[in-house]
């Protein structure tokens, strides 16, 4: 079977080898966790809780607020301590329900009996995905009830599957497809399900082959397919998966909507399953713990507001390394400390020692950034007219189709920061937008 | 745990191994072949000329960085040594020293510290350097002298498309025979006669991924299609294609000089019409121009259009409507 792909993309070192085979442990929960009210991409949820209360795991300690917005939960039960900003790993402290664990896990019982998953409404199961708080477990964490949520005139036909964990280190996700192929498959159903969808496709990249084996003898229960994917990244960035698995092109300043599509990461379709079969809010998730700076890899079962420092810790706590990340290598936000704590979005802890970045030479036009640009872009272009203050024509170049998935950074042979420049020419571009909409 | 605090950078935090000065050693490696070649027919003349060329134009990179406060590391980037050679090798192999020194300034200095040094600069800094040569003695710049592997004892000697030119070489039946042409037993400039070297440089930058393969393309199907169309109607008169593509110099120009990143376009569509253009212009003038040769004005002619190029051939964003 040949592999399918989309067009430029990179090759990083993969090194999943220091974790591809280690099967995903559940790491007990600390003394401590620190959970923000904002995990996710939109409006922090409102806190429920104050200091002094008694919480139990899985009960709603902050109310989403709108539709771009989403619940969080206790991950664990004990004492509320503090309602105050706390360190993030976006960068900007935010608020958080700081909890001391009691150790004891005392769930929220259960209010009645399930009947079968399969037999809720459209209705019915994007409201338990809202209420148990699940957002896109990708990175970019995504509210999921909106992506169940298509226009009434946007039919969708199909739900992808994405299988693809193009990011270099992280293993977790292929962990998940061998440990929970069922789960993760009847989770698209529900998408499809909610979404009147008509088929699954689920996108595996060909590095791994065991999980591509696996879901192409589960899928045979399901109306779907799946799809054999090059290693390359950004291969499971929303749009080039699209591109790659069916041909069709999201179009500009579109959604997978506008082509009929709805994307969820197998992380996310096992959190639909879990939220939807029994009432199971997203208070914890499948992280890869890696990096030649780490002791001893893993992949770990996490509880939400679990430090960084704890995790660290729990795999044999640091070598040397210089540089300490939340997510992938390419897209990952870098951390100035560990004492942040473990959100929704975090697919990866990752240390290393990172070479000296080299100087900043000047930019010699060789045009491998526009060569290597998943979205057809022009880098180099859109720096400079950044650089220059030209907004108009930074927006006529494309700038707001910049994904920042970083290939034209790792491919520079001038390593000129070219993403530094997408994000803060983006970043202006709105401003002067909203400013004129206002 | 350790005591340095983390590195804080915005993403990717992996980078590609490759770098400037990597591309541009590549690009001198790939220039050994013509070197050798060049030594190999015209001996010391060669050597002399390479070395004063590469030394003046590191010399000049040097004063302009010092001029110019900016500090010295670009010296070791290779650039200045890749101008040095190749202005060397567009030389004929009789001009004097202080001819080509002169050059070297010229090109490091007027064709790219001016403009700020490596990247800005619009024109190629050793066509640059030739072109003022060629303007400034004439008579040097078009004085030949055989390879020293031809036995032929005449105070003055022509290239190949010299004698197309003037002494309608075609119908005369003295063209130079294709084969002379391919290993480079002709007379010429130090390194254009050896089109077998150029193309063995060529494809390894080519499979380097140093150059973009719709430049020597583009010019070489363009220049085929020009001069086919001449030769298809009046073979008596006109010289193959295949001529045109081995004499002079175009391989040269096509894969070394017109496929220098700083000065070619950097979308695919802007890479095409120039590489087209510049076969063209090869075309134009060595049929209908004064010149035997074209190589050299048309790759500084299409350098002047590169930033326009670059303007208007936006590629296709992925999901933008094609345009119907």
């Amino acid at each position: 079977m040949k592999a399918k792909t989309f067009a430029h993309g990179i090759h990083p070192p993969e090194l999943k080898n220091l974790t591809e085979n280690k099967a995903i442990q559940p790491m007990p929960p600390p003394d401590k966790v620190m959970i923000p009210l904002l995990q996710h991409f939109g409006k922090p949820a409102a806190s429920l809780v104050q200091k002094g209360d008694e919480v139990l795991m899985g009960q709603k300690i902050g109310e989403g607020q709108g539709l771009f917005s989403a619940s969080v939960h206790s991950s664990v039960s004990g004492k509320v301590l503090s309602v105050d900003p706390f360190n993030h790993p976006g960068g900007t402290p935010v608020p958080a329900v700081t909890i001391a664990n009691n150790g004891e896990d005392n769930a929220v019982p259960d209010k009645k009996k399930m009947k079968d998953p399969f037999s809720f409404s459209p209705d019915e199961i994007r409201e338990k995905v809202k209420e148990a708080g699940v957002v896109g477990l990708g990175g970019a964490a995504f509210p999921t009830v909106v992506k169940l949520s298509p226009p009434k005139d946007k039919p969708i036909d199909t739900v992808i599957i994405n299988g693809c964990e193009c990011e270099p280190l992280l293993t977790s996700d292929y962990r998940l497809m061998l440990e929970f192929p069922e789960d993760i498959l009847k989770g698209a159903e529900l998408a499809r399900i909610a979404t009147g969808a008509e088929r699954i496709i689920v996108g595996i990249e060909d590095n791994k082959k065991k999980a591509f084996a696996l879901f192409q003898e589960k899928i045979q229960d399901y109306t779907g397919d799946v799809v054999l994917l090059k290693t390359k990244y950004p291969e499971g960035a929303e749009k080039n998966l699209i591109q790659a698995t069916l041909h069709r092109e999201v179009p500009r300043g579109g959604l997978p909507f506008d082509v009929g599509i709805v994307v969820q990461n197998v992380g996310t379709a096992k959190a639909i399953w879990d939220a939807v079969s029994n009432g199971k809010p997203l208070i914890e998730r499948a992280i890869t713990v890696s990096g030649r700076s780490i002791a001893e890899p893993q992949n770990l079962l996490v509880r939400i507001g679990t430090p960084f420092q704890s995790v660290i810790e729990f795999c044999g706590g640091l070598k040397d390394g210089n540089i300490l990340v939340m997510g992938g290598p390419m897209m990952g936000i870098a951390q100035w400390s560990p004492d942040v704590p473990v959100i929704k979005g975090t697919s990866g802890i990752l240390a290393w020692d990172s070479p000296e970045p080299g100087i900043e030479q000047p930019c010699i036009r060789c045009g491998r950034c526009i060569e290597h640009c998943p979205m057809v872009l022009v880098p180099t272009q859109l720096a400079k007219y950044i650089k220059f203050d030209k907004l108009e024509e930074a927006e006529h170049w494309g700038i707001l189709d910049c994904v920042e998935c970083g290939s034209c950074q790792y491919i520079c042979p001038s390593k000129i920061p070219l993403v530094h420049w997408m994000r803060l020419g983006k970043n202006r571009v709105m401003s002067v937008k909203q400013k004129k909409s206002a | 745990m350790t005591d340095k605090p983390f590195i804080l950078q915005s993403s990717p935090h992996f980078r590609d191994k490759d770098s400037v000065p990597k591309i541009m050693f590549a690009v001198i490696a790939s220039l050994v072949p013509a070197v050798c070649a060049s030594l190999y027919f015209f001996r010391f003349r060669a050597l002399l000329l390479l070395l004063t060329c590469v030394v003046a134009c590191l010399a000049t990179e040097a004063i302009f960085l010092w001029l110019r406060k900016k500090p010295l590391h670009p010296l070791l980037d290779g650039s200045a040594i890749i101008t040095g050679l190749l202005l060397a090798l567009t030389l004929p192999p009789s001009l004097s020293l202080e001819m080509a020194v002169i050059g070297s300034v010229i090109a490091i200095a007027i064709g790219k510290q001016v403009f700020g040094g490596l990247g800005y600069n619009i024109f190629n800094p050793a066509l640059v350097g030739r072109a003022f040569l060629q303007t400034a003695f004439p008579v040097a710049m078009t004085t030949w002298i055989p390879p020293v592997a031809e036995k032929i004892n005449t105070a003055t000697y022509a290239t190949p498309l010299g004698d197309l030119k003037f002494q309608d070489a075609v119908a005369q039946g003295i063209l130079a025979p294709l084969k002379a042409l391919f290993l480079g037993n002709t007379g010429g400039s130090l390194g254009e006669t050896s089109a077998l070297a150029l193309i063995i440089g060529g494809l390894f930058l080519l499979f380097r991924r140093v150059i973009d393969w719709r430049i020597p393309l583009g010019i070489i199907l363009s220049l085929t299609v020009f001069t086919g169309i001449f030769w298809i109607s009046n073979p008596g008169k006109y010289a193959s294609p295949l001529f045109h593509i081995l004499a002079g110099g175009l391989l040269l120009g096509a894969f070394f000089m017109a496929t220098d990143m700083v000065t070619s376009p950097i979308t695919p569509r802007g890479t095409w019409i120039y590489a087209t253009g510049i076969g063209i212009v090869v075309g134009l003038v060595r049929l209908f121009g004064g010149f035997p040769e074209g190589v050299m004005y048309s790759i500084l002619f299409m350098n002047t259009f590169v930033p326009l190029l670059n303007r208007y051939t936006r590629p296709r964003i992925l999901g933008e409507r094609r345009k119907e």
